[in-house]
């Protein structure tokens, strides 16, 4: 398994995956002053999204572990996403 | 009778630290002492909230006043559903039960954190200490029933703030017991323990602990709001300011529906390990019960909002939700007849155990099938927010989890203590316990169908006699309760020493002394068996 497996990131990549993250943060600030109409939710839930797929796939060394926990992760992601479709499956028809 | 002849102290003995009395409990890593703490405190508060289920039936003897004013009224019942909710149903049998069984069932020492089942327990002593003092402080105890429902939650006068903080903290043991037990079960397995020669016990443990990992975070965020709205005035569930009221059901029932199944599975799968060993037959259909635990965490998880049918929600999301909710219905079934199948052509043993699990079957396939008729838009309609829900709900979670735990009590107790109770006691409790559940609830279903509305204080004369036979039955009830609870303790307490497996079980817990010692093994356990296979166990008394 992956425990103590000793993986370190460079301070280079870590430094670009920062710079990544500062970038989607002021598209995001940028994205509120934009009238997305009926996808402003879509593009909100998008956006963040990306950005903690980055934390998770690098800060937190997911990239780097086995399938299984990679599966996990994704099926909670999933469930998530269900959540909050389903929810919105009543908003859109209301 | 097998005395215990290992020269080990039992867990009761030898706390494995230096600390003596109630440190040595109160700062234990031990999961079997974690366990107990868990089922006291759970067992406590559980005779609070008959205590105040009670009060909530004479109060509705009659029409009008009876013993109460309407405000207490509204508080007695918004905390009879917080503590049986919170406090007890949902840490009743996970955390109680699963921390004493479910590292003795895969052959391990200890779950996989014991510090954090430690810290898990003590979040849970802090919440429910919050509950508490959220009565006695502020505006008063909460009025908002259970469910904390915006925009009256975020209006009232009362101490709510105190009681989602309360409700939070709770979720948050929750959350990391889940944690614990799903490590447990992927990392600690006995070598020979694979995944289809696991005890379905642990199996509905798995199955829970993924939706108290996934779904409570949801509720903790949800009760966070309301504290929000009410400090801040945001305005998120607030129509005048953008906000949305029916968001917030949806976001509380995603958490609160599957957590009715954070209550129901682990009595599943209690009743999955006792008909077995009293049928003396392997379990009929194991792969089918352990994979329908998953379903049913899956599927629960998507069906949320068909309690919010009448709320003024989209007519399609009505129409989806209740199809899904239909669904759920298939892998429920598929237990309780792999249950009955189990019995068939068994050599069935009447004891105790048995006889609880047999209660559950008879009285959550009534919840169940009763749920049908809420799960289907057309029906509910008419009987939302009636006293047909109300019955529902307790045959679900009174009958089934209520039931379970009373069965897990019966069935592993004695293995926890190394002493048996009465017997015979035992039976004629559950006698009365079953006369006074079905007196107390099947009135509720036909007043409920009448129209009859739940959480009302007072209501029209037609709905009296109904009343009157419930308030009876609870009567009946509280003293089958209270000869239960006397006959186990006098077990533990005074009762006849056991041998190592006093029911013939084929499960790891039933190789170990009663009690286990402070590691679970005093030898190497046997894990070449299967756990549903008899032949060549004995009952050893």
């Amino acid at each position: 398994m992956s425990e103590h497996n000793g993986h370190v990131l460079s301070v280079k990549l870590l430094t670009y995956i920062l710079a990544v993250l500062l970038l989607l943060t002021f598209i995001t600030v940028a994205a509120t002053r934009v009238d997305f109409g009926y996808f402003k939710v879509v593009v909100a839930l998008a956006l963040a999204t990306t950005k903690s797929l980055f934390v998770i796939l690098f800060f937190m060394h997911l990239k780097y572990e086995n399938r299984f926990i990679k599966f996990i992760v994704f099926m909670c992601f999933l469930i998530l996403a269900i959540f909050i479709g389903m929810t919105f499956l009543d908003v859109a028809y209301r | 009778m097998n005395n215990n002849t290992t020269a080990l102290p039992s867990f009761f003995e030898d706390s494995g630290s230096d600390r003596k009395g109630i440190l040595s409990w109160l700062l234990t890593t031990d999961h079997k002492r974690i366990g107990l703490m868990y089922l006291y405190m759970v067992l406590g508060m559980f005779i609070v909230g008959v205590c105040l289920g009670l009060l909530i039936r004479l109060e509705l003897i009659a029409p009008g006043k009876d013993i109460m004013e309407a405000q207490t009224y509204n508080a007695v019942f918004t905390l009879h559903g917080v503590i049986m909710i919170f406090i007890v149903v949902i840490p009743s049998i996970p955390a109680a039960i699963g921390n004493l069984v479910l590292p003795i069932q895969l052959g391990a020492e200890d779950v996989a954190f014991p510090r954090l089942n430690l810290f898990s327990w003590w979040l849970y002593l802090i919440g429910t200490v919050l509950a508490l003092f959220s009565l006695f402080t502020g505006g008063g105890a909460p009025d908002t029933g259970w469910t904390f429902y915006v925009p009256f939650s975020e209006f009232t006068t009362t101490n709510v703030n105190v009681a989602v903080l309360a409700v939070f903290i709770l979720g948050f043991s929750s959350i990391l017991t889940g944690i614990n037990f799903i490590t447990t079960i992927h990392r600690l397995r006995a070598p020979g323990i694979t995944w289809t020669k696991m005890p379905l016990f642990a199996w509905s443990l798995y199955a829970t602990g993924w939706i108290q990992v996934l779904a409570t975070p949801v509720l903790g965020i949800t009760v966070l709001l309301i504290f929000v709205e009410r400090v801040l005035g945001v305005g998120l569930f607030d129509p005048n300011k953008g906000g949305d009221p029916i968001l917030y059901q949806h976001l509380f029932w995603i958490y609160s529906h599957p957590a009715v199944y954070i209550m129901i599975l682990p009595a599943m799968g209690v009743v999955s390990e006792i008909i077995p060993v009293f049928a003396r037959k392997s379990i009929f259909g194991y792969k089918a019960i352990a994979v329908s635990s998953l379903m049913i965490a899956f599927a629960g998880s998507l069906v949320w909002a068909h309690h919010m049918f009448t709320s003024g929600m989209s007519d399609t999301a009505v129409l989806i939700f209740s199809l899904l909710t239909f669904i759920v219905a298939i892998p429920s079934a598929i237990k309780v007849f792999n249950w009955v199948a189990t019995l068939y052509k068994g050599s069935i043993i009447i004891e105790p155990p048995l006889v609880y699990a047999l209660g559950f079957i008879f009285l959550f396939s009534i919840g169940g099938l009763t749920g049908l008729v809420l799960g289907s838009a057309g029906t509910d309609v008419h009987v939302h927010d009636t006293y047909f829900v109300v019955s529902h709900f307790h045959y679900v979670i009174f009958g089934g989890t209520g039931f379970g735990l009373f069965a897990a009590l019966h069935f592993w107790l004695p293995k926890f203590y190394g002493r048996m109770y009465n017997k015979r006691v035992a039976n004629w409790a559950f006698g009365i316990l079953f006369v006074g559940f079905n007196t107390l609830y099947l009135p509720l279903f036909v007043i409920g169908l009448e129209g009859m509305p739940r959480r009302y204080y007072d209501y029209l004369p037609q709905y009296q006699t109904g009343h009157l036979i419930s308030t009876i039955g609870s009567w009946i009830l509280a003293v089958g309760l209270l000869i239960m609870f006397v006959n186990l303790y006098r077990g533990i307490t005074r009762g006849k020493k056991i041998g190592r497996n006093p029911w013939g079980g084929a499960t790891l817990e039933w190789q170990v002394p009663s009690p286990p010692p402070l590691l679970n093994f005093d030898k190497e356990p046997d894990t070449s068996g299967k756990p549903y296979s008899y032949k060549g166990v004995e009952r050893d008394e």
